[in-house]
């Protein structure tokens, strides 16, 4: 099920890490500032995967709410910018504020005037909110489609708060951030944006270890088992609600730093974070990468979202019957996505189907064989 | 009730909307103790362990248990009380190794925080060894659970009963679909478990209740119909009108 159980020669692991390490430092040398800012914002959509694949792939909680923390990232990180550079606006706040007629700074502005808060907020303010939600939906033993509905609905009413508070956080409109100044440097500026792709990388590869961490050994079991079978996990004397609400909230914790590297990437956060159609395109890469796997999470999101970017370009409009017929490839004939399909021996048994490659020999021929040779 | 009892059932009431699942059951177990539970379909069989266990509450009556009283106590707290319960059908995690398993019920604490930052004790992984030998799966240590025999599941769920060390373990049907041999074996483990721990054990297969040699109770309709060793109760003119037939069959 998951790549840690497959061993892999140590010099092969090397040599990815270094073609990956080299890749990183090179990109923004080799692609175009552009293509590069893509896929600098692909790779942050790669960390609210990894959340997804925690809570769905190992716990078996199929969120469709995963917007509302990734939005809440992306605004913890655009008020700071925004209250940062507004010394030259009316009453040293925000321009669009007076659009409403809006004088004094909202009070809860306040806290994001602080670079050390909003580093914590980040993560904090997205992981506090989903596991109180958490902690409310499993304490009432709610789960499977209930679970999704619930998460779905919760998207909805965020969705619907954020679009209406104009004077609070500029509502439907957003909040742009590339015009903004971060070290005296406008976050848009191609210097910023290089900045900006490292710090993800850098960040897709801590999450990816953190992830890793909470999976192996028993904590990770644990889960697995509140996937399978829950009630037996409580007959052995543990509490799923708490392990429940525990990852459930890392989760909530990497979408919102996946949300924040995704607006200082594309220049804005909206309330358009937090439609119904994004929550479900992260479980979309999830299930196509593969689940319960982490890798696939990432090599989902990523590779996904750049096929998105580059069918669009050339065929406009025809990028949702592929992401559709994608979905219904994998659900039927990779349940496992591509990852584990590649894990479980999947291009082995194709090509064994096809013909291309001997059978192995099963396991009562093994036997028959071993009485001739040996004693076993 | 004496304070030697480890659990006391006293007049349990379980109405499912109207029907009654358990009707004034009274049920004492000593220390110790192996106890079979016989009953025809039914009779409320493991709507009884349902109510030890936690997971059903009654409708009326108390559940005494070291002193303790269960009833409106969460699974999670019943079983760390010293409760543990092995399920009709094997239930174990089959995509985790038989390792794993073993380690999710020996591990104590069993706190998030202890599971995530601490490695499992030395002692816990000579337990698993232990309890590995004794139901013959060492050689299996590392295979995916569900890749077992059914005879293999229901021991390693037995297993992982016993690594849970309760003081009284409910052991539902364990010896359904196994073989003669595995049966005769299942008995001659529970009998060893009994004496250290109390054992519950409810099953249909007679040959395998009188191989327990152990005090046995009769349900039926949701209520004690008799008591007494598997002699006393294969005489008893109520228990083979309901379960075991009439002797002319």
């Amino acid at each position: 099920m998951s790549l840690s159980k497959i061993k892999f020669d140590k010099k092969i692991v090397l040599s990815f890490w270094i073609i990956l390490i080299a890749l990183i430092i090179a990109a923004p040398t080799l692609l175009p500032v552009f293509r590069l800012n893509l896929l600098g914002r692909y790779l942050s959509l790669s960390i609210v995967a990894l959340g997804v694949d925690l809570i769905w792939g190992y716990t078996g909680l199929l969120s469709l709410g995963q917007g509302i923390f990734f939005a809440l990232g992306g605004y913890c990180a655009a008020m700071y910018l925004q209250i940062t550079s507004s010394s030259e606006f009316p009453n040293n706040i925000p321009e669009f504020f007076a659009l409403y007629g809006v004088e004094k700074l909202p009070f809860f502005w306040e806290p994001f005037r602080s670079p050390v808060f909003t580093i914590f907020s980040i993560w904090i303010i997205p992981a506090l909110i989903a596991g109180l939600i958490g902690f409310l939906v499993f304490r009432n033993r709610i789960k499977g489609v209930y679970f999704s509905i619930l998460t779905q609905a919760s998207l909805l009413v965020f969705f619907n708060f954020f679009n209406g508070q104009q004077k609070l956080i500029n509502g439907t409109n957003g909040l742009k951030t590339d015009v903004t100044q971060l070290f005296g440097q406008m976050v848009g500026s191609e210097s910023m944006q290089r900045l900006f792709f490292w710090i993800t990388a850098i960040l897709v590869i801590a999450a990816w270890f953190f992830a890793k961490w909470v999976v192996k050994g028993r904590f990770g079991n644990i889960l697995i088992g509140i996937r399978d079978d829950e009630p037996r996990v409580r007959f052995t004397g543990y509490n799923p609600v708490i392990f429940k609400t525990i990852i459930f909230s890392i989760a909530g914790g990497l979408a919102g730093i996946s949300g924040a590297l995704y607006t200082v990437q594309s220049g804005i956060v909206s309330p358009q974070f937090m439609t119904v159609p994004f929550s479900i395109e992260m479980v979309i890469w999830v299930a196509v990468g593969g689940r319960g796997t982490l890798l696939g999470a990432i090599l989902g999101a990523v590779f996904i979202n750049y096929a998105k970017s580059l069918v669009s370009e050339a065929l406009p409009a025809s990028w949702m019957f592929i992401q559709g017929g994608l979905f219904i490839l994998v659900v039927t004939a990779l349940p496992e996505g591509v990852l584990g399909w590649i894990q479980g021996d999947g291009p082995r048994n194709l090509l064994q189907r096809l013909g291309l490659k001997r059978k192995i020999e099963t396991y009562p021929s093994l036997e028959v064989n071993n009485k001739e040779g040996n004693n076993e | 009730m004496n304070n030697k009892d480890l659990l006391n059932l006293i007049n349990i009431t379980v109405s499912f909307e109207g029907f009654l699942a358990l009707n004034k059951l009274n049920l004492n177990l000593k220390k110790g103790e192996l106890r079979a539970v016989i009953g025809p379909n039914g009779a409320g069989k493991t709507t009884f362990l349902d109510v030890i266990t936690g997971k059903v509450k009654p409708t009326k009556g108390e559940v005494i248990f070291k002193g303790k009283s269960l009833v409106g106590r969460k699974e999670h707290k019943i079983a760390r009380l010293g409760i543990g319960r092995k399920f009709q059908s094997p239930r174990i995690f089959e995509n985790l190794t038989v390792k794993e398993n073993l380690e999710i019920s020996v591990t104590t604490p069993k706190s998030p925080l202890n599971l995530i930052n601490k490695n499992i004790k030395d002692e816990q992984l000579n337990e698993i060894d232990r309890l590995m030998k004794i139901v013959n799966l060492s050689q299996k240590v590392d295979s995916k659970a569900g890749s077992l025999s059914h005879g293999q599941k229901q021991w390693l769920e037995i297993a992982m009963l016993v690594g849970q060390k309760p003081d009284l373990m409910l052991v539902d049907e364990p010896v359904a679909g196994l073989t003669d041999e595995e049966t005769d074996l299942t008995a001659d483990l529970l009998k060893s478990l009994s004496g250290e721990n109390t054992v519950v054990v409810i099953d249909h297969d007679m040959e395998f209740i009188r191989r327990l040699d152990s005090n046995v109770s009769v349900l039926n309709q949701g209520t004690v119909l008799c008591e007494g060793t598997m002699e006393t109760i294969q005489k008893d003119k109520k228990v083979i009108d309901v379960y075991l037939g009439r002797p002319e069959d």
